[in-house]
């Protein structure tokens, strides 16, 4: 059976998001996209320029992804919403990734503004994929308020920490019905791999691949360490054990009656 | 608290570079989030010996949080009347050269010229001068601009509190201020007289600034009036209590070195290329966040070597006279306010930094 992420109607096959900023130029972005596979693809707004006189970050992405606008400068709920619905008047569609932030050091997310920010675009009719901290009942909120995913961060943004939320976004992925897909700190494939292991729908990731030495390489890297690791989780991991242990060393003296 | 608080903690500061060894650079280096003494320690003498490891981990962070990428601006000069007596600056008030002040439909024709290399970040400059160039011309400027560029920066006169939330109101999202010396005697003796001579004034600008809406403030020292380490040490100082007290606010800071070809006044404090590479790499250790410009002050050829260093942001295509990006240069008797090294035009920086493997940014911003 053909394994299918559905998010706002469309059925995606490679489960890496990629981002597109901080790449050293629109070409090796083009090939990098284009060498992972991926179908999903977040864009700035504030780095588009419709009207350029050089060139236009839209022409690089492969007209086969789904685009969806990030809302980066958002500081809250409001400057997110008007940023989302220029991105659809600028004709990025209406897919949105909601990134409200006001902490520049950290570039850590304000989860309440992210709520407020989403319900208006849901009811708007925009596919919301809001980026968050990992916390139950905020997560729960954002279902709530109509989001398509939820987006807890794996690590700050560009750290390249890797998965250390892991436990928090464990409990995500047991309690909210909506994919669950890990954006931001991934700094290597085996991390990635590590997200799909624990059961995300997907992850996004940017730095790690724009700031490699090989770009075009390393997105095929993620592109296939996130396939392995969706392939384990899809076939069952056994549970590790931190010592080898006899069979049934408590039960072992029952026979078969 | 106030910066100047801070600043008066941390005066003493040639006791403060006394003890340091070659041991704290090397811990400062090893540090996981490096402080306020491991910054002092990057900047030290005995720094010095450390200065390729330390542009090493300079160029990591600046890759990390930055990316391949370097965002362009350049800067349009409105008007040359000055209140002011800055020892150092060709604008002063006292230097007998023609006083021009541009039209809004005169700074709409260098909008024009600006916008079509594609540049969409503008920084706009003024002398101080609240009778020629008051708050309500540089407002009607700003207006004008709106309709080519996405980011207005001004860097101009202080202001109040009041003043640059007005500013923000008619579209600029960015401030430029340099303290120039955060010394105090030192500031005194450049800026004799005129308005910037209020030291206080001018320190709190910055906080002022973000405090009422601005969203990137970029400050900085003017770079050979004064010891260098003991200038950039309270420029990182007052970079981080910005960044503290306004997480929302993109903190920039800027390093223009005095040249030695600055007509007649005599650089004080001669600063090194090597002190420079060991500024921006103690200032990118120190604040991994911290947007980092360098000017077309400095020659094309130095400038190259600091975007692997740690710079963030170039400015292209500049001009430092009034209607400068209309008039050619014979045509004008205004001189400029300091001579340019890097005069390469925009597509010439372009093609250099993709040369270097470095995306030219021309548009990072967004009015909303």
């Amino acid at each position: 059976m053909e394994d299918i992420l559905r998010i706002g109607g469309r059925e995606i096959k490679n489960r890496l998001f990629i981002g597109t900023g901080k790449f050293s130029s629109y070409n090796v972005m083009k090939l990098a996209l284009e060498a992972s596979n991926a179908e999903i693809v977040t864009v700035a707004l504030r780095r588009v320029d419709e009207a350029s006189k050089t060139e236009n970050i839209l022409d690089y992405i492969p007209k086969r992804c789904i685009l969806a606008a990030n809302t980066s400068g958002a500081r809250n709920a409001d400057e997110a919403v008007r940023i989302a619905r220029l991105a659809k008047a600028a004709g990025c569609g209406n897919w949105v990734k909601i990134e409200v932030i006001q902490d520049n050091k950290y570039l850590l997310p304000d989860n309440l503004e992210t709520v407020k920010a989403t319900e208006t675009l849901a009811k708007e009719g925009f596919i919301v994929l809001p980026y968050m901290s990992p916390d139950l009942s905020m997560a729960r909120r954002l279902v709530d308020a109509g989001a398509a995913a939820v987006m807890p961060l794996g690590s700050p943004i560009g750290s390249n920490r890797g998965f250390k939320t892991r436990e928090l976004v464990e409990i995500l992925i047991s309690e909210i019905k909506i994919p669950v897909i890990v954006d931001a700190g991934l700094g290597a494939p085996s991390s990635a791999c590590e997200c799909m292991e624990a059961g995300c729908a997907a992850v996004l990731v940017n730095t790690a691949i724009a700031i490699a030495e090989d770009p075009v390489v390393m997105a095929k890297a993620f592109s296939d360490a996130v396939k392995a690791g969706r392939m384990a989780y899809v076939s069952g991991i056994p549970r590790s054990e931190k010592n080898a242990r006899a069979s049934s060393p408590l039960t072992g003296f029952l026979r078969n009656e | 608290m106030s910066f100047y608080d801070l600043y008066s903690q941390y005066r003493d500061i040639d006791t403060a570079f006394g003890p340091i060894t070659r041991r704290d650079p090397e811990k400062a280096l090893s540090a996981k989030s490096p402080g306020i003494k491991d910054f002092l320690a990057l900047l030290s003498l005995p720094a010095e010996t450390y200065l390729e490891e330390m542009a090493v981990k300079s160029h990591k962070l600046t890759l990390q949080y930055f990316g391949k990428t370097i965002q362009l601006y350049t800067p349009l000069y409105l008007s040359n009347y000055c209140d002011n007596r800055c020892v150092y600056c060709g604008f002063n008030a006292d230097n007998k050269i023609e006083r021009k002040r541009l039209t809004p439909k005169e700074v709409e024709s260098e909008a024009k010229v600006i916008a079509a290399t594609g540049l969409q970040h503008i920084l706009v400059l003024t002398g101080e001068s609240r009778t020629q160039s008051p708050l309500s011309y540089i407002k009607e400027c700003v207006d004008v601009l709106k309709n080519y560029f996405s980011s207005i920066s001004v860097e101009i006169y202080a202001l109040t509190d009041r003043e640059y939330a007005e500013l923000v109101l008619a579209g600029a999202d960015g401030l430029t201020i340099y303290q120039e010396a955060y010394d105090k005697e030192v500031y005194k003796a450049m800026h004799p007289s005129g308005p910037k001579n209020d030291y206080r004034f001018r320190l709190d600008a910055p906080a002022r600034g973000a405090g009422s809406g601005m969203r990137n403030v970029n400050i900085g020292a003017l770079l050979g009036l004064d010891d260098w380490r003991k200038e950039v040490f309270w420029l990182g100082l007052h970079a981080k209590y910005l960044q503290d007290k306004f997480p929302d606010v993109e903190v920039g800071a800027s390093l223009p070195r005095l040249r030695p070809h600055a007509g007649h006044f005599t650089i004080p404090h001669k600063v090194s290329d090597r002190a420079m590479v060991q500024t921006i790499a103690a200032l990118r250790i120190f604040l991994p966040r911290l947007g980092i410009s360098i000017s077309t002050r400095e020659e094309a050829g130095f400038r190259e070597n600091l975007i692997s260093i740690g710079i963030t942001r170039m400015s292209a295509g500049s001009s430092t006279y009034v209607g400068g990006h209309t008039i050619p240069k014979h045509n004008t008797d205004t001189l400029p306010q300091f001579e340019i090294s890097d005069t390469r035009d925009v597509s010439g920086i372009m093609g250099m930094l993709e040369r270097k493997g470095y995306q030219p940014v021309l548009k990072d911003w967004l009015r909303i």
